[in-house]
């Protein structure tokens, strides 16, 4: 087990190094340069921009001198700021993208499943088509376009909370309500059908000849085995809503980690660049390992080398 | 059994949503403004400022707070003059090369420091140090010296140091700082009201290189002081009791948001969280025009969108075929049913916010418009040029233009217009804002979208952008008559020497026509009838520092 945890920490390793020097490489290759604009600056201005980021270097120095400063978990300075660096980014933006991710997930789970459980049970009668027809507009209505009505009407015309920002809990209502509709809808579907096909189930049929009721059929039998499929992708999901939320991020004009990698782009803002995907990167691996790891401790048949018997 | 359930069941439902709309609207707030008796200004900076020091700072999200943080030598007053700022006065020599400044008495930092002519020296020699790496040190090349220090590329600190010494400005005492052009500059005074010449107390600069980094730390001179800044959220400033003007302060602060989408500001304002939305997104612009909202405002702006022309790719070597595109736009629908701001056709490169050398007209309106729209004449250009060239019809060619929408429909309008007065076909090609940059300086395009924003208000913004020597120039179109006349302009110390060497410039550029001029740019926006005292400079954001709540 030791050997196996170390060898998959080596792949993860091995597979963040790759990440790190794929983005770099397409960074460099992007056309446009960070201190590009339509202004003026004049030759000798540029030099000394250049010479102060390191940029002036040759690209395989500044490449080597990357994965130093890596090693100290430095991520660099920010090219298009002076105030900040690429840590405090992540430190300030991520705990607020995570806050928003994990908000929308709690909605979205929650609601998803109540509305799942209540079109089962009302399989083919209004709760059920009112359930359905709310997770077919959560699916295919996109969240910037809920978002944008959300402001226009509860935070805008009626005030009942505030319009964009991130500051108050009601300043996360909104923002939550809007990035949790996707899965909330998803999840209400997952679980409708989940709970139709465990309800058809022998066992549920010899729990009520047994005189158990209807509740403790539901609570007990029903949804604790309805729900695995929902659990089961529960982790795509969480990882989808805590890197996925820049559009909301964006609308909301909440500070998160989702806006510095898009302006991050945009401005060829290097370190910011390669310190968000070098940041998620990392969690993403860790989770899958940690996954895998999870999985050889949950599941015996599940060999250390990772093969079934 | 099962009825009983339903019912449960039903009423677990029902509460639930209870319960939601119970928290929803349970944090029902007074969406109103609640700065309003305290006398804080709510306004959107859009992005967070790169840097706060005057040296580092570049752009609208830097210099919009700074202008409320410090007062440089001079400042643009309400009516559009230069006025004097931490100078009281300043005497030119004769020869219009050298500016002595003579500091206002009495004037300090917000912690209390005293306000010195070395205070002027050592940050603008700070800007030219090359290891600042200022991207705004050009802005003081008109200093003798400047440019040779900060291009030094010399690493000894000794020889480095004389370079700096040879730089003309110089405290001569405490409130009097000496300053040496190369040329003589007509427009040097308001220059010096630019935020790379702000001052930086020297003390706090030496003792802690961070200071403009940390709200606690921040030290400025003008009217207002940093008290918070959290990064990427707000900035909160209130008004500095050690401000030389501050008995006409009347705002206790100002909370500067971070909303990057337009439309979000623009709901933060009708939700009453901003009390004033600058920029404005564009169908709401046309909207609140059409209604004549009375809180809306169109201000001037010095600045204008253009075309830019590959003067190097065929067919765009010849003028004749420049011109015929130029003619063949018709301006005002563009202006009217597409950008819907108030802005001007342009007929010519220079806005409208620069005063002529009678000082009292525009040298817009001296200049005026060098050419008209005219369709048939476009026909009779575009046949004779292409004639010249050897070309039977016009290539087809893309229009480039930066991710934005308006862009995209001003193109398309171009090439709807060109397409039915010359028919000519023209494609059109988006690119993300810095491909675009890269692919101009490369001359790898037909025709740009472009446009510019003037750093002071004087012609000269405009005009020495198209000289030969220009690193934007970005046309490939060189005219040794245009540089001369730059050169006397930048040379002469006469205004009306300099207006009329400008004036020629600008003929020449529009008998060439390199640049096709598309409009003259405005500054729609909102403001909460409740609030007085703004006023906004053709080259500057609203200044908000005079502004008073009722």
């Amino acid at each position: 087990m030791v050997r196996y945890t170390l060898q998959r920490l080596g792949w993860a390793l091995f597979t963040l190094w790759i990440v790190i020097t794929i983005t770099f490489i397409l960074m460099r290759l992007i056309p446009g340069d960070p201190f590009s604009s339509e202004g003026k600056m004049p030759p000798g201005v540029y030099e000394n921009i250049k010479a102060y980021y390191h940029l002036d270097r040759p690209v395989v120095v500044q490449y080597f001198e990357y994965l130093g400063s890596l090693l100290t978990l430095d991520f660099g300075p920010s090219l298009k700021s002076d105030s900040i660096t690429v840590n405090d980014y992540i430190r300030d933006g991520f705990p607020i993208s995570l806050h928003l991710g994990l908000q929308a997930l709690v909605i979205g789970v929650t609601f998803g499943v109540i509305f799942g459980v209540i079109a089962a049970l009302y399989h083919n009668r209004w709760p059920d088509y009112v359930s359905m027809i709310l997770a077919i507009i959560g699916i295919s209505v996109p969240n910037f376009i809920l978002a944008t009505v959300m402001i226009q009407y509860v935070a805008v015309e009626w005030g009942w909370l505030p319009p964009a920002t991130w500051e108050t809990w009601q300043h996360t209502i909104l923002p939550s309500i809007a990035l949790a509709l996707m899965p909330l809808a998803f999840i209400a579907r997952l679980m409708r059908a989940s709970m139709l096909e465990v309800l058809r189930q022998e066992y549920i049929k010899t729990a009520k000849a047994k005189g158990l009721t209807q509740t403790i059929i539901i609570m007990k039998h029903t949804i604790r085995n309805a729900i695995l499929p929902v659990v089961t992708m529960l982790s795509v999901i969480a990882a989808n809503l805590v890197t996925g939320s820049f559009v909301i991020e964006h609308i909301f004009g909440i500070p998160g980690m989702g806006e510095m990698f898009v302006k991050g782009i945009f401005n060829r803002d290097y370190p910011v660049i390669l310190g968000s995907t070098v940041f998620y990167s990392a969690i993403l691996i860790f989770l899958i390992l940690l996954v895998d790891l999870a999985y050889t401790w949950i599941d015996p048949r599940i060999t250390v080398t990772g093969e079934s018997r | 059994m099962i009825i009983k359930t339903q019912q449960k069941l039903r009423t677990i439902v029902i509460s639930i949503l209870l319960m939601l709309v119970l928290a929803v609207t349970g944090c029902v707030g007074n969406s109103s403004n609640t700065n309003a008796s305290a006398n804080i200004l709510n306004v959107n900076n859009s992005s967070e400022p790169g840097s706060l020091h005057p040296a580092k700072a570049q752009g609208t999200h830097e210099s919009w707070p700074l202008r409320h943080l410090f007062v440089g030598l001079t400042m643009v007053g309400p009516n559009g003059k230069v006025v004097p700022g931490a100078a009281k006065n300043w005497d030119i020599s004769s020869d219009r090369k050298t500016y002595i400044f003579h500091l206002r008495e009495g004037q300090k930092w917000s912690n209390g420091d005293p306000v010195t002519a070395q205070d002027f020296e050592f940050a603008w020699k700070h800007v030219l140090n090359p290891a600042t790496a200022s991207t705004y040190a050009y802005q003081l090349y008109y200093i003798e010296g400047a440019q040779a220090y900060n291009e030094s590329k010399e690493k000894d600190v000794g020889k480095l140091k004389a370079l700096a010494d040879k730089v003309g400005v110089k405290a001569l005492d405490k409130q009097t700082l000496e300053v040496r052009l190369v040329n003589p500059t007509a427009y040097f005074d308001q220059l010096v009201s630019f935020y790379t010449y702000y001052p930086v107390d020297k003390n706090v600069q030496e003792s802690n290189p961070k200071w403009a980094n940390d709200a606690a730390a921040f030290i400025s001179n003008g009217p207002f002081r940093l008290t918070e800044w959290k990064h990427k959220r707000d900035l909160k400033m209130v008004k500095n009791e050690n401000y030389f003007e501050k008995d006409k302060i009347k705002l206790a602060g100002i909370n500067w948001a971070m909303v990057e989408g337009e439309n979000t500001a623009w709901q933060m304002y009708r939700a009453g969280k901003l009390d004033l939305a600058l920029p404005l997104p564009g169908d709401v612009v046309g909207q609140l025009k059409s209604q004549k909202a009375k809180d809306f405002k169109i201000a001037p702006e010095f600045s204008t969108y253009f075309y830019r022309f590959n003067t190097t790719k065929k067919p765009f070597t010849n003028a004749k075929i420049r011109t015929a595109l130029a003619m063949a736009i018709d301006r005002a629908t563009i202006t009217e049913h597409i950008a819907q701001g108030g802005q001007k056709p342009a007929y010519a490169l220079v806005a409208e916010g620069a005063r002529d050398a009678n000082g009292k007209e525009d040298f817009r309106t001296v200049g005026g418009a060098y050419f008209t729209e005219n369709v048939e004449q476009a026909k009779r250009l575009l046949a004779e040029g292409l004639r010249e060239e050897g070309l039977t019809s016009m290539p087809k060619f893309n229009i480039m233009y930066n991710t934005l929408d308006l862009h995209k429909r001003i193109a398309e309008a171009i090439a709807g217009m060109w397409k039915q007065n010359l028919g000519i076909d023209v494609g059109l090609e988006n690119t993300e804002f810095k491909v675009k940059i890269d692919r101009e300086h490369k001359l790898d395009y037909s025709v740009s979208r472009s446009g510019w924003v003037a750093d002071f208000s004087d012609p000269m913004t405009f005009l020495d952008m198209f000289t030969s020597a220009s690193t934007q120039n970005d046309t490939g179109w060189k005219n040794k008559q245009y540089d001369a006349k730059i050169n006397i302009a930048k040379q002469s110390s006469n205004p009306v020497i300099r207006m009329k060497a400008m004036h020629e410039a600008e003929a020449i550029l529009m008998k060439d026509m390199p640049i096709i001029p598309i409009y003259f740019y405005t500054k729609p926006y909102a403001i909460k009838q409740n609030i007085s005292g703004v006023y906004t400079p053709a080259d500057e954001y609203p200044v908000l520092m005079y502004a008073n709540i009722m």
